[in-house]
């Protein structure tokens, strides 16, 4: 069932809803808000991020795996047993769904690094984590990380937005942000691992697309330890925000002006202060500009952003009140779930829109 | 006679009802073709084909064929290798020669397409959209970090190191002051000005009235540190230490005596009249520890402008250029094995060196292998021919293309490879006043800016069309390029997929 040799292009319809204050509520909007932007995919592929469902167990990696066969779960778990320390581990539930058809098994297991293992290799948590993930992603067949953040998960397939969050009941887990994705490849994929959002710790992107640069930014990411292994070319954006926020410490404001810059001509014309900073951005950075068409959500755990290309090929509208961002493709995708939201606005071109949990 | 079995390569044929005498072209031939004698006479053994007379022939009546003789077909022993060894029983001399190899080796450039958008993303039109072409040669550093002025303003600290900016990712190659002539360089550094880029000088010094344009010039230092001084080395923008050339791997240069007149003597600070010998290697870099302490040498003397390390592309050139920016460089150079010279031995210019198009696709990899990629530029060089070898050899790794053979084009060079002979009827390859003064800079600078226009623009297109708009999309971006027709071991050392592969890995 597994096909990866095949980079999936395609087009989509994105959603992404926050609520600032840390409310937590269940997966319906969300659902509701993608069965709108249904015409943007076509039933072959869909998935959504979650953040905050695991209140309980928030400390814990929960990192969310795929198998196609029981080899490569009995090697997985081999594999991380000795990597990490369990707290906790359970079948991810899953509900007959006429529409999905022959699924592969989730699991999902709450972990820490095994600290003799870290230290002897001496890398930060963090680190240690996106290590093994590119491990088992690279080197175990049939088994893929969906997902590796703290309290977030990922779930995600081969369907209708609407079919995936029934198959994976979606409905039951609570949380302050989701994010939901449809999908329209180009081609028929075989693999569910390929369907959105990606992930890294508690990074995850969805994308609408195709990132022309990809040759570059893939090969760059790699001299910088990332292995792109999901044969999509949005992975990379999820390997950016980790590699510039997290590593680089990339203050956020400027992580646009690597990502979707601005033309030197613009450049040129800023004050000196800003001409130098954003000139030495470019210079530095220049195998991480994501050129070609894309509109992104890309979430984490204090918050949600949205950023398009640098000029803005693929759609993208933000609507905002006190206690909701929401970012989608289309308005219909907001109004649909909160009709009379004051603030609707079309970002930017290469804008940073970007929500903010307020409360931890 | 001539006291040789040859036959002449070229026959040149003067049509009596449209020549009028005019016995201009006995004046336009550097070569000494004609005579006159009651009507022209042309000796056919000194043609060149370098057409300066068919050019400038006002009734064209001149034309310049070659030579249909005919050997006996042989696969094995064709006309260049007979009439070679006729040469050498002749002279007991090495073969010279000049410009770049012109062996049939496969062209590798000609064997990779570029890719485009259809459907699922979107082209991009350059001519309502920016297209970016601007490009930083330099040191980079690998992340940045903010920090707050007393303002409160944000900046970047420490700084980024000075770079050297480009408005277009062509530069002009190193070509020296008595191999070409000082007009000929006159127009390269007025159009590197006009156009917002950079010309090298070759290992021949800096002419004193070139000083106003070295904010454009990046100077040598060749193993015969001709020209190099003190003052000189301020004057650049930033300096290049020359190992080797493409056209000449390993060996070192001979410039004769009789090229060496007063202004040559002067800025290569050398005596009128003796030969300048450049010796193979650099006689103080036996080893890359040396080379390290000539670069740091440079950058003291020059107050840490950049420095540019160039070398021939042979079998182990991504180790050396891994051990050149180590060692500090700033910009590495590659000059592959089609560059040109202004005088090479045969032997050396045709079967030594690998193909640029190599050269730059496993230096790139090997940079970003040990992760040093941001540490130095790569500039690419040995037979540029065009826009589209420009954007293949970006794909495959190299910031910026060097041409040095393209440029003497423009400026009406007809690739005759006679440079060596120092008899350029262009006024190019010659230090001879009434040759030289045939080039007006002004003319050729106009030529030089209009070609370099003509190329960005098709640049601009082939980015539109792969649906990016900066340059730095493009650079290092082989999944954008594919190969048809090269073997399977090229396709893996270059990290190419053939055409018919998609995007997948």
């Amino acid at each position: 069932m597994m096909d990866r040799d095949e980079r999936n292009i395609s087009g989509c319809g994105l959603t992404g809803m926050l609520n600032k204050k840390g409310l937590r509520i269940n997966g319906q909007a969300i659902t509701q808000s993608m069965s709108v932007l249904r015409e943007r995919g076509n039933g072959l592929g869909a998935g959504f991020a979650v953040y905050g469902p695991y209140p309980d167990r928030k400390d814990k990696y929960a990192l969310h795996l795929m198998y196609d066969n029981p080899v490569a779960r009995r090697r997985t778990e081999e594999y991380l047993s000795a990597q990490f320390q369990f707290d906790s581990e359970e079948p991810i539930p899953t509900r007959n769904t006429p529409s999905i058809k022959d699924p592969p098994v989730f699991w999902r297991y709450f972990v820490l690094p095994n600290e003799d293992v870290r230290q002897a290799e001496n890398l930060g948590e963090e680190d240690f984590v996106i290590k093994r993930v590119m491990h088992i992603n690279k080197c175990i067949d049939g088994a893929f990380v969906v997902s590796s953040g703290k309290d977030m998960a990922v779930f995600k397939g081969i369907g209708y937005p609407e079919d995936i969050s029934e198959f994976f009941m979606i409905e039951k887990y609570e949380a302050y942000t989701w994010i939901g994705h449809a999908r329209f490849p180009t081609n028929t994929p075989g693999w569910w691992g390929g369907a959105h959002p990606f992930t890294i710790l508690d990074w995850s992107v969805v994308h609408n697309g195709e990132i022309s640069s990809y040759g570059i930014n893939k090969r760059y990411l790699k001299m910088h330890g990332y292995e792109c292994t999901m044969q999509t070319d949005s992975e990379v954006i999820a390997y950016l925000f980790d590699m510039l926020i997290r590593r680089h410490r990339i203050p956020l404001a400027h992580v646009p002006d690597i990502l979707a810059s601005d033309f030197w001509k613009n450049i040129d014309a800023m004050d000196d202060g800003q001409r130098r900073l954003k000139t030495a951005l470019r210079m530095v950075y220049g195998s991480a500009l994501v050129n070609g068409p894309f509109a992104v959500i890309v979430g984490h755990n204090n918050g949600m952003m949205g950023l398009s290309d640098r000029v803005k090929l693929r759609p993208m509208v933000a609507a905002e009140d006190a206690d909701w961002l929401y970012i989608s493709s289309e308005e219909a995708g907001i109004r649909e779930i909160s009709p009379d939201i004051p603030r609707v606005w079309h970002p930017e071109a290469g804008e940073l829109v970007v929500g903010k949990l307020e409360v931890n | 006679m001539n006291g040789t079995i040859l036959q002449p390569e070229f026959l040149v044929k003067i049509d009596g009802d449209k020549c009028d005498k005019c016995k201009r072209c006995l004046d336009y031939c550097g070569f000494g073709t004609f005579s006159f004698n009651e009507e022209v006479l042309p000796n056919h053994f000194k043609c060149v084909a370098c057409h300066r007379c068919v050019t400038y022939c006002p009734h064209a009546a001149i034309t310049v064929v070659s030579n249909p003789l005919s050997f006996r077909d042989h696969p094995n022993w064709t006309p260049r290798h007979i009439q070679n060894i006729f040469k050498q029983s002749e002279t007991g001399g090495m073969l010279l020669t000049g410009m770049g190899n012109d062996l049939a080796y496969p062209v590798i450039f000609d064997r990779i397409v570029l890719d485009a958008c259809q459907v699922t993303n979107p082209s991009i039109d350059p001519l309502r959209e920016p297209m970016e072409l601007r490009t930083y040669l330099g040191k980079k550093p690998d992340t940045v970090a903010f920090a707050r002025k007393e303002d409160g303003s944000e900046e970047i600290s420490p700084a980024i190191p000075d770079n050297i900016q480009i408005d277009i990712p062509i530069v002009f190659a190193p070509m020296s002051y008595g191999s070409i002539s000082l007009n000929a360089m006159k127009a390269i550094v007025m159009a590197a000005d006009r156009l917002g880029t950079i010309a090298y000088t070759g290992e021949g010094g800096l002419p004193r009235e070139l000083y106003p344009y070295g904010h454009r010039i990046i100077l040598q230092c060749a193993s015969g540190r001709f020209g190099v001084s003190a003052e000189y080395l301020q004057v650049g923008i930033g300096t290049q230490i020359k190992i080797g050339q493409g056209a000449k791997p390993g060996i070192g240069g001979h410039l004769p005596g009789e090229k060496i007149p007063e202004p040559i003597s002067e800025t290569r600070m050398i005596p009128v009249g003796t030969d300048a010998l450049s010796p193979a290697p650099q006689h103080d870099i036996y080893s890359i520890e040396d080379l390290r302490m000539l670069i740091y040498a440079l950058k003291e003397a020059t107050g840490y402008k950049p420095v540019c390390v160039k070398i021939a592309a042979v079998h182990n050139v991504a180790a050396i250029a891994s051990g050149i920016v180590r060692a500090g460089a700033d910009l590495v150079y590659l000059d592959g094995f089609r560059g040109g010279t202004g005088a090479a031995p045969n032997i050396v210019r045709d079967h030594v060196g690998i193909p640029i198009e190599v050269a730059v696709a496993v230096v790139d990899e090997r940079l970003r292998q040990e992760g040093i990629r941001n540490q130095a530029s790569i500039i690419a060089a040995g037979s540029i021919r065009s826009a589209a070898d420009v954007c293949k050899a970006i794909a495959l790794g190299a910031d910026a293309c060097a041409i040095g053979t393209a440029a003497l084009v423009a400026l009406g060079c007809h690739v005759c490879q006679k440079c060596y002979t120092g008899k350029c009827s262009w006024g190019i390859a010659t230090q001879k006043p009434e040759l030289e003064r045939r080039l007006d800079p002004e003319w050729g600078s106009e030529r030089l800016c209009n070609m370099l226009r003509a190329w960005s623009i098709e640049i601009k297109e082939v980015l539109g069309a792969l649906g990016i708009n900066a340059i730095e999309s493009l650079r290092g971006n082989k999944e954008r390029l594919r190969g048809v027709g090269l073997d399977r071991p090229t396709l893996d050392v270059m990290g190419l997929k053939p055409a018919g592969v998609g995007m997948g890995d």
